[in-house]
């Protein structure tokens, strides 16, 4: 044994590579409790590595045709051994990555980590959270149900935006006329090669920086960056400090040991997320949504003024990415604790409770009219109707008023609440409003509704008060 | 020029050449859809009979030259208005994708109005837009009567910058 690793090293030479790489200095204090901030990198990795074994045993039986594809799942999640379990860590995995991802580059960020002469490792970072968002973007599309179907046509769509080239891009995207036989092999691939290929490199290049430029020293207030005395005080903290295996890693493995049995333990009991209906384009009666983390992005695209829509799509995306890239250059320098630096705190919260408001009302899609549920009345509304005012009340639920307007917790919540209406508006005033719509979002019915209909609907509707 | 700045230079060329006539026909390749694109053609949707002067109906049709691991993905489906029994407006053709982002638009006959469950755009009978986000009209396509048949132009995914 002892031979072979003599045998190995004068070949390999590991003293002058690995052995510096895994025992390389790293400031004292990350010895200590702030050490735990310091984890959400290798925790980052760990998923990483979990994603990609994952992944690969998933493609073993996955058939990347759409003859085939929900088919294949439907084998892996219900038939196969474990496949249920692989393809629910795959899935937390994914969630987990997402999250991770942002609260690395969060702690990064209010410790000031970015600033000089980290730039790069903020910049090769910030490309990585793109590409993890492209992963789980792509890697939603693979489960091939009717969700998946249509966010394809939808991200098409949003691609075909863009101005001048858009509607060529966005057959591009689709790899054909349509969404066809062409377009599943396509995303497959960009799923399984192309941009795994790409997180590859970069995270060489980021951990290559990472050791090169080393890990940061934990932040004191008033004490900033400065191009002239930064790089001398970092060697005399380096000098002062400890080796990385094992007296710092060891708290990074212990959480990223906590991140990936969190995975393993929500694929096990909660599962992955279910398949869907099969990708079927003439079934038309779907709600299609996409996963949580463009929950979010799916809100905003109903809430926004419809005039600013091409801005948004087109636009922010490369607004936010080119934001987060360059942020590292606009201020190199200066203060790096987060307390004296109340713009960068505001920065990550009013983002973040953003998006987390919209992805609840992405939850909610209070937009949406309710088009695969029954529409029916609950009783104590309908009880004690004369017939003309329950021919009101079934043609509120037939005409499809029900489904907009909410009355006494059922139905829709697109339009105003009509459990008081006639509380609040006139019979004159309901009549108009039911020919003549308005308010950007009533169609008007007067080509559509009798006026016996007419009748019948508005005596019901006042007796709502 | 020295031994070396000529070796310099060969060296980039060269590497650049590789990655040139390797990297061209890739990307010739993946363009393929639009440099060979399908051609569009006329699909029989069935008899003009079977459309109700006054109603809208969801037809559903095979792509004729799907590839043939294409399974389900080569059926479309489409909303044919009947207007009148005949003439140059007898039919209003279509496409089911919300003019908004491309969800599938569902008819309400007892409301006479199409809706999208996505952001909740709405369109009335004739396509034109009654509320929510879409700012364009319905996507038509375009149709014609052969002997006693409806024909319908298979149409390429429409965004907003189609035409029709």
């Amino acid at each position: 044994m002892r031979r072979l690793l003599r045998w190995l090293n004068e070949r390999l030479e590991l003293q002058d590579s690995l052995v510096p790489l895994v025992d390389h200095p790293v400031p004292r204090e990350l010895g200590s409790r702030v050490g735990w901030f310091y984890v959400f990198g290798s925790v980052t990795l760990a998923l990483f590595i979990v994603q990609v074994v994952t992944g690969v045993a998933l493609a073993m039986t996955y058939v990347p045709a759409p003859i085939s594809a929900y088919d294949s799942l439907r084998f892996i999640t219900d038939d196969a051994v474990l496949g249920r379990l692989v393809r629910g860590i795959h899935y937390w995995g994914a969630a987990a990555m997402v999250i991770l991802v942002l609260v690395h580059m969060t702690q990064v960020f209010l410790f000031g980590a970015h600033r000089y002469p980290r730039e790069l490792n903020w910049m090769s970072g910030s490309i990585l959270l793109l590409l993890t968002l492209a992963m789980a973007f792509t890697g939603q599309l693979l489960r091939w149900d009717q969700d998946a179907y249509w966010a394809v046509v939808v991200a098409a769509e949003q691609v075909g935006r863009v101005p001048l080239i858009g509607d060529l891009m966005a057959h591009v995207v689709v790899a054909g006329n349509d969404v066809g036989g062409a377009t599943l092999t396509r995303f497959f691939a960009t799923h399984v090669f192309l941009i795994p290929a790409l997180i590859f490199g970069l995270i060489g290049v980021h951990l290559y920086l990472v050791v090169k430029r080393g890990i940061s020293e934990p932040p004191k207030p008033g004490q900033g960056v400065d191009r002239a005395t930064y790089k001398e005080r970092y060697e005399a903290v380096l000098a002062q400090g400890i080796p990385f295996y094992p007296e710092v890693v060891w708290r990074d493995v212990v959480v990223a040991f906590g991140a990936v049995a969190i995975v393993v333990a929500l694929a096990a009991t909660v599962g992955p997320v279910a398949l869907g209906q099969p990708p079927d384009p003439t079934v038309i009666l779907a709600d299609p949504r996409p996963d949580w983390y463009f929950l979010g992005y799916f809100a905003l695209l109903a809430l926004i003024p419809p005039d600013a829509e091409t801005v948004v799509i087109v636009l922010l995306p490369l607004l936010a990415f080119a934001f987060l890239f360059l942020l590292p250059l606009a201020r190199p320098f200066g203060e790096r604790h987060w307390s004296r630096r109340p713009g960068a705190v505001a920065v990550v919260a009013i983002p973040f409770i953003a998006y987390v408001a919209l992805i609840v009302a992405g939850e909610q899609s209070p937009w949406s009219p309710i088009l695969t549920r029954t529409a029916s009345l609950p009783p104590a509304v309908t009880a004690g109707l004369d017939a003309q005012q329950r021919r009101g009340a079934d043609l509120f639920l037939s005409k499809g008023c029900w489904s907009c307007h909410m009355i006494d917790g059922s139905g829709g919540r697109k339009g105003p609440d009509l459990s008081r209406i006639a509380a609040r508006q006139s019979p004159d005033r309901i009549v108009q409003r039911i020919l003549s719509g308005g308010g950007g979002n009533m169609p008007s019915y007067a080509a559509t509704i009798s006026p016996q209909d007419l009748a019948d609907l508005t005596a019901f509707l006042e007796t709502r008060r | 020029m020295t031994r070396r700045a000529l070796l310099e230079r060969g060296i980039a060329a060269l590497t650049g050449l590789m990655a040139l006539i390797v990297g061209l026909p890739i990307i010739g390749y993946l363009l393929g859809p639009l440099i060979k694109p399908t051609p569009l053609q006329y699909v029989d949707v069935g008899a003009v009979d079977r459309f109700p002067v006054g109603q809208t109906t969801l037809v559903k049709f095979h792509d004729p030259s799907p590839l043939p691991w294409a399974g389900q993905l080569a059926d479309t489906a489409l909303w044919v208005r009947r207007r009148e029994a005949s003439g140059p407006n007898a039919f209003q053709v279509f496409s089911v994708h919300c003019t908004h982002l491309g969800c599938p638009v569902n008819w309400r006959p007892g409301a006479g109005i199409f809706e999208c469950p996505c952001h909740g755009g709405v369109f009335y009978e004739d396509g034109t837009v009654a509320g929510g986000p879409p700012r364009r009209p319905l996507f038509q396509l375009r149709w014609r009567v052969a002997g006693t048949h409806l024909e319908i132009e298979s149409a390429p995914l429409p965004t907003v910058q189609s035409k029709a």
